[in-house]
Order: structure tokens, then C-alpha cells, then sequence
């Protein structure tokens, strides 16, 4: 672990890729404080960008360090002006932003990003500790174990879509799973359901599809909803915490950090689901009078959600790089990116590519950093970004996309794709379908294929499902959890109507 | 009906012709020696095509009902009208008309011409400060995207 520690540190404080942090970390606080605009969008703009790099160690420091950014930036403009940029950061405008109302804005910026700081960072450490352990697990897995693997993560993401909402993720995936499979795939030489249009015939883009499902739909939310972007941020400074106030939410810190950590392993749970969570276990096992003043301006009901969904970005990377298996839409994209830059994530990533995985993590800890430092002195100086006017913001968001998909083909035909896909994006986002299911379904879609195909080929049939323990486990687990939920709501609804059910 | 199942039953429909092209109008085209492995390029398509059909059937009968009141959406797609939809149309229909003139009218001219009306449509007036502000930007990205991405881009309209 030492010399891949070495390894690690020598390529990221390479200076290419210290600028590459220093960058990913700048544009991702500037994009992510606008409201509306997730790590998703941002990621999927700087996609092109991070590909034509050609180092795949760049590129994955680039785009993490656009993610934590983003989440970063996201707090900010949550707690200035109630208007969080990111769905993870919601829970931080709870008490970020009363804080800001009763003129403490500065220490509740400063809460946010010491919080960020810690949680991102410890969040690293478990990362370096937990990921190889995986992945020594991991590389004894066959063919077969992966594609029941792939099965699991891709319900889990479902189960966790929500009540009433299994069904429209599970679609969502399996529609994702679809539209992987036209084109020409790599086992069987052959184009499948390409309907002779020639633009088919190797399938449909990755980086058009993943700014059609994120940033055309936000990007048109953002014009059919006029949102006050130009908010009274008043006045930050005062941007010192006490050390009574460092004593009171040190614990909260450690503890989300950890609990952070573990939900953004799990397929399907990210920071958002991290972050609420953690407001809620904090809120619940709080004194009586600390209680009284979550909601109204606590710091520590600020610094439990800005601890959680940082921890569990970080977290989110074990399954990206120890299985190759995404389990969040930010992830899918930077799986995507990888496969784009010829680097496979998974348990060989650290014997192939020892740098690569050594130098995300070293990166995170000197982006962590960088986030600190930058953003703790120069924050009311970027806070400023807000008030840049939406009318000049929006047609940049469009375009960058447009020349996002355009870069990636070379086409002009991929714009229109682009644009008609974003359009139905739109109206499932209208019907509520959930769209990162989609992605990350389309994404793994080849590889599922490729590794169901390899263990039906060895097993001259499905014997593969009986004669693996293992597999059968994981398909068996990825049953129940799709079908667990759905249950549960029915005797939920069902103890509602007065109906006494068997247990 | 909703929505959200109206859109169930267009993948239904999407899905029910896959499923007609993956069973019976791909196994044909098969070459014999393929014919004996045990997976088939319509395989995985099969299982595929299968499970949307349920998938989305659950939707559309409504089998899964949302437990509780559901959250107040973003957007309220019923009164639709009501939201800013004249711009939003006009930007769908400016990035349309973007894509089909980029090779035509060449990088610049078009990428000035959609920062300048995507911003007109929104509302922005002061074309003073809008075309330095678009002039600037074009030739920043196209400067990177040409030099330092070494990805051509026609600068200027196919009769220059």
C-alpha cells in the first residue's frame, strides 16, 4: 500500500495534474453554486473536455475535482440564498440558511466547508483503506459473479428509487439496458436494431446521452421556471467559529463522516440520501434543547449534512473503482469517460493501472484541500457568481452542450439526437421518472452483456445461475430488493385501510 | 390518464416492437456455425424486452401506487402553459436550427448568432453588452477547441 501511496503521490503532484485539481475544484464550486445546475450537468459538459486529454489520470482528477466542487459550490448557494444547485445539498439550506438570515452567513460558509473539508477527507481515508480490500475480493470473481453483480447494483438503484417509484426506475434501467444494445456490439460482429440508419450502426453516444438526460432538461427547467437568481446574499463576514462551536460539532463531523462513507458505497444511496439521512440521525439523537434549534440555525444541522453527502461522494468511488460498477449517475459518467479513455475500472484497475487509482485518491485529498483554501478566504468574492444574469448564463449552458456532443462525434446529426432526446428527458422528468437509472443502465449495458455472454458460453447454457453459489446469492438479493419495497408499501397501505395482514 | 402512464404505454409500444424484432426477425439472419452456441445476438434482447413489457405494464395498470401524498413537483406539467414555455420552445427550436447550420455557416458566425438570440429570447436588451460578451466567447472556445484540443471546427461559411 506504501508504494502505491508513492505512486500516487508522484503523479498527482505532477503539475499538470495539481492544475487539473485546482481547475476541476473551480469550475465545479463556480457551476455547482448556480441553482439548477447538478454534478451531473457539469460532469457531463466537461466529459469532452477531460477526453481529449488522453491521460486517464487527468481525466479522473479533473472530473472528481469538478464533483466535490460541485457539491461544495452546491452548499453555498443553499445557504446564501435557500436555492441549493445540487440535490445533495438540500438539507445543508435547513440551518445554513437561517444561519445566514440571522447575519452569521460567514460562519455558516466557514461550518460548510471545514465539514466538506473533514468529510471529504476522512471519507479518502476509507476509501484508501476499504477500495483494495475489495478489490483483492473482487478478482476472484467470474464472469458470472459480475453480471449477478451488475444485476444487484442495477435494483439496488431501483429499490432505492423510493416508494412508488420501483417500477418507474426499474423501467428506466431496463430502457437504459435497450438502448445499449443497439448498434454494433463486441461479441457478435453484427449490428442489432439499428433500423439501417447508418448514425446507428455504432450505437448510440455516451456523452450525448448523458447531456440529453442532465443538462438539456435542467437547462430548460431553469427557463420555464423564472427562479430569483439574484438573491440579497447581504453581507459575509465574520467568518470565525468559536472553539466551544469546533467542540460541538467535532463529533457530528466524525460521526457523519463515517455514516456518509457507507451510504455512498451502496449502489442507488448518494450524497442526497447520505445528507438527509445524516440530518435526521443528528436531529434524533440530539439534547432536548439542541433539538428545539435544528431548523432554526443550528451549526450542527448544517454541519451533519455537509459532512454526509461529502463523505459519500468519496464513497460512491469504492464501487466505480474496485468493481467498475457505478452506483450513482455521477459515477456512470466518470465509468463512461474511463471507457472512453481505453482505462477499464475494476478490481485489475490497481494492478494495470496502480497510478490511476493512486492518484484519484491522493487527488482528493489535495482537492479537499484546495477546496479549503480556496473557498474559506475567497467565498464572498465567488458568492458573487450568482448574481451573474440568467440570460446570459442560459445560452452558454446550451451551447456547451451542443459543442459537447459535437466534440465528441464530429457530427452534426448527433446535435439533433442530442436535442430530441433531451426533449423526452424533459418529459420524464415531467412524469417524474427518475433519468440517472437510464444512464447508468445504458452504461453498463454492454458490459452486462459481454460478461452474460461469457458465462453462457462457458457453461454451454444457464447452468452458470446453479453451479456458482455465489451467483445465485446475488441474484437471489438482487430479487428481494426489488421486490422487498414494493411489498412493504402494500402492507404499509394495506395496515392504512384497516386490514389486518399475517406477518 | 397521467402523464407518467401515457409515457408507460409509449415504452410499451417501444418495447413490444423490440421485442417483435428481437424474437422473430433476427434469428434468421443467423449464419449456421453461430446457431450452435448457446447465446445469440437476440438473447439478451429477449430477456430485455421481456422484463420492460412487465416493467412497464406495472406502470400503466397501476399496480404500484405511491404511498402517501407525493411531493410538490418542480413543475407541474398540467398547467404547463403557465410556465415560461414561448422562450424554452424558442431555444429548442434555436439549438435545432444551430445544429443544422454549424456546417453550413461555419463555427463563428453561427455560434455568435445563438449566444446573441438564445439571449434575446430570454429577454436581454442590451445588445451592447451581449455581442462583445458572445464575439469574446466564440473566439475563446473556438480558439480551444481548434488549437488546443486539435479538433476542426470551419471557422467561416462553406462559400468563404
Amino acid at each position: 500500500m506504501l508504494e502505491g501511496l508513492l505512486i500516487g503521490l508522484q503523479t498527482a503532484l505532477s503539475l499538470q495534474n495539481l492544475l487539473m485539481v485546482i481547475a476541476g475544484c473551480l469550475i465545479g464550486t463556480f457551476i455547482g453554486m448556480l441553482p439548477g445546475l447538478g454534478p451531473m450537468s457539469i460532469i457531463a459538459i466537461m466529459i469532452p473536455i477531460a477526453i481529449s486529454m488522453g491521460d486517464p489520470s487527468a481525466a479522473l482528477i479533473l472530473l472528481a475535482g469538478v464533483y466535490y466542487g460541485a457539491i461544495f459550490g452546491g452548499s453555498t448557494s443553499s445557504i446564501l440564498l435557500n436555492a441549493p444547485g445540487v440535490a445533495g445539498t438540500v438539507a445543508s439550506s435547513f440551518d445554513g440558511y437561517p444561519m445566514a438570515r440571522q447575519g452569521k452567513a460567514g460562519k455558516a460558509l466557514t461550518i460548510a466547508a471545514i465539514s466538506s473539508f473533514a468529510g471529504g477527507t476522512i471519507g479518502a481515508i476509507l476509501l484508501m483503506v476499504f477500495a483494495p480490500a475489495l478489490s483483492s475480493v473482487a478478482l476472484l470473481f467470474h464472469s458470472a459473479e459480475y453480471f449477478a453483480l451488475m444485476v444487484v447494483g442495477l435494483s439496488a438503484i431501483a429499490a432505492f428509487a423510493g416508494t412508488g417509484q420501483v417500477a418507474k426506475a426499474l423501467l428506466m434501467t431496463i430502457l437504459g439496458l435497450i438502448m445499449a444494445t443497439v448498434g454494433e456490439g463486441a461479441l457478435f460482429n453484427m449490428p442489432r436494431f439499428t433500423m439501417g440508419i447508418m448514425d446507428l450502426q455504432s450505437g448510440f453516444g455516451f456523452i450525448t446521452l448523458a447531456m440529453a438526460m442532465f443538462a438539456l432538461p435542467e437547462a430548460l427547467f431553469l427557463v420555464l421556471k423564472k427562479r430569483e437568481m439574484s438573491g440579497d446574499s447581504g453581507k459575509i463576514d465574520n467568518l470565525r467559529i468559536s472553539g466551544a462551536e469546533a467542540r460541538q460539532i467535532a463529533p457530528v463531523i466524525g460521526r457523519q463522516s463515517l455514516q456518509g462513507f457507507f451510504i455512498g458505497v451502496l449502489p442507488g444511496a448518494g450524497a442526497t440520501i447520505a445528507s438527509f439521512l445524516g440530518y435526521a440521525v443528528e436531529r434524533n439523537i440530539a439534547t432536548k434543547e439542541e433539538q428545539e434549534e435544528f431548523g432554526k440555525g443550528s451549526i450542527k444541522g448544517l454541519a451533519a449534512p455537509e459532512t454526509a453527502n461529502n463523505a459519500a461522494c468519496t464513497g460512491s468511488f469504492v464501487p466505480l473503482l474496485t468493481l467498475g460498477i457505478p452506483g450513482s449517475g455521477t459515477t456512470a459518467i466518470l465509468l463512461g469517460a474511463l471507457i472512453a479513455l481505453n482505462v477499464t475500472p475494476g478490481p485489475r484497475l490497481m494492478i494495470d493501472e496502480p497510478q490511476v487509482f493512486w492518484a484519484v485518491i491522493m487527488s482528493m485529498f489535495i482537492g479537499n484541500l484546495v477546496l479549503l483554501i480556496l473557498n474559506l478566504p475567497l467565498i464572498p468574492y465567488i458568492a458573487k457568481v450568482l448574481s451573474i444574469p440568467r440570460n446570459y448564463l442560459i445560452p452558454f449552458i446550451l451551447f456547451f452542450t451542443l459543442m459537447g456532443a459535437y466534440i465528441g462525434q464530429n457530427n452534426a446529426t448527433e446535435l439533433l439526437i442530442l436535442v430530441g432526446f433531451g426533449v423526452c428527458a424533459t418529459a420524464l422528468k415531467f412524469a417524474d421518472y427518475p433519468l440517472a437509472p437510464l444512464l447508468i443502465g445504458f452504461i453498463l449495458g454492454g458490459m452486462m452483456e459481454n460478461n452474460f455472454a461469457r458465462s453462457m458460453q462457458l457453461y454451454d447454457g444457464m447452468g452458470f445461475i446453479l453451479d456458482r453459489p455465489m451467483t445465485l446469492a446475488l441474484l437471489v438479493i438482487a430479487l428481494l430488493l426489488v421486490v422487498v419495497p414494493s411489498y412493504r408499501a402494500r402492507r404499509a397501505r394495506a395496515r392504512q385501510a384497516g386490514v389486518a395482514e399475517g406477518d | 390518464m397521467a402523464l407518467d402512464r401515457w409515457i408507460a404505454f409509449i415504452i410499451l409500444c417501444v418495447a413490444l416492437a423490440y421485442a417483435y424484432a428481437a424474437f422473430f426477425t433476427m434469428d434468421q439472419l443467423l449464419p449456421p456455425f453461430m446457431q450452435r452456441n448457446p447465446i445469440w445476438p437476440s438473447t439478451f434482447p429477449k430477456v430485455l424486452s421481456v422484463l420492460a413489457i412487465l416493467a412497464s405494464l406495472v406502470i400503466l395498470l397501476g399496480l404500484e401506487k405511491p404511498a402517501g401524498e407525493t411531493a410538490e413537483p418542480d413543475i407541474d406539467y398540467r398547467r404547463l402553459t403557465e410556465y415560461h414555455l414561448i422562450p424554452a420552445l424558442a431555444l429548442l427550436a434555436l439549438m435545432v436550427a444551430y445544429a443544422l447550420l454549424l456546417r453550413p455557416a461555419g463555427f463563428l458566425l453561427s455560434t455568435v448568432g445563438f449566444l446573441t438570440l438564445g439571449a434575446v429570447i430570454l429577454g436581454e436588451r442590451k445588445l451592447y453588452i451581449l455581442l462583445p460578451v458572445a464575439l469574446t466567447a466564440t473566439g475563446i472556445v473556438w480558439y480551444l477547441v481548434e488549437q488546443v484540443l486539435g479538433i476542426f471546427l470551419r471557422p467561416l461559411p462553406i462559400f468563404l
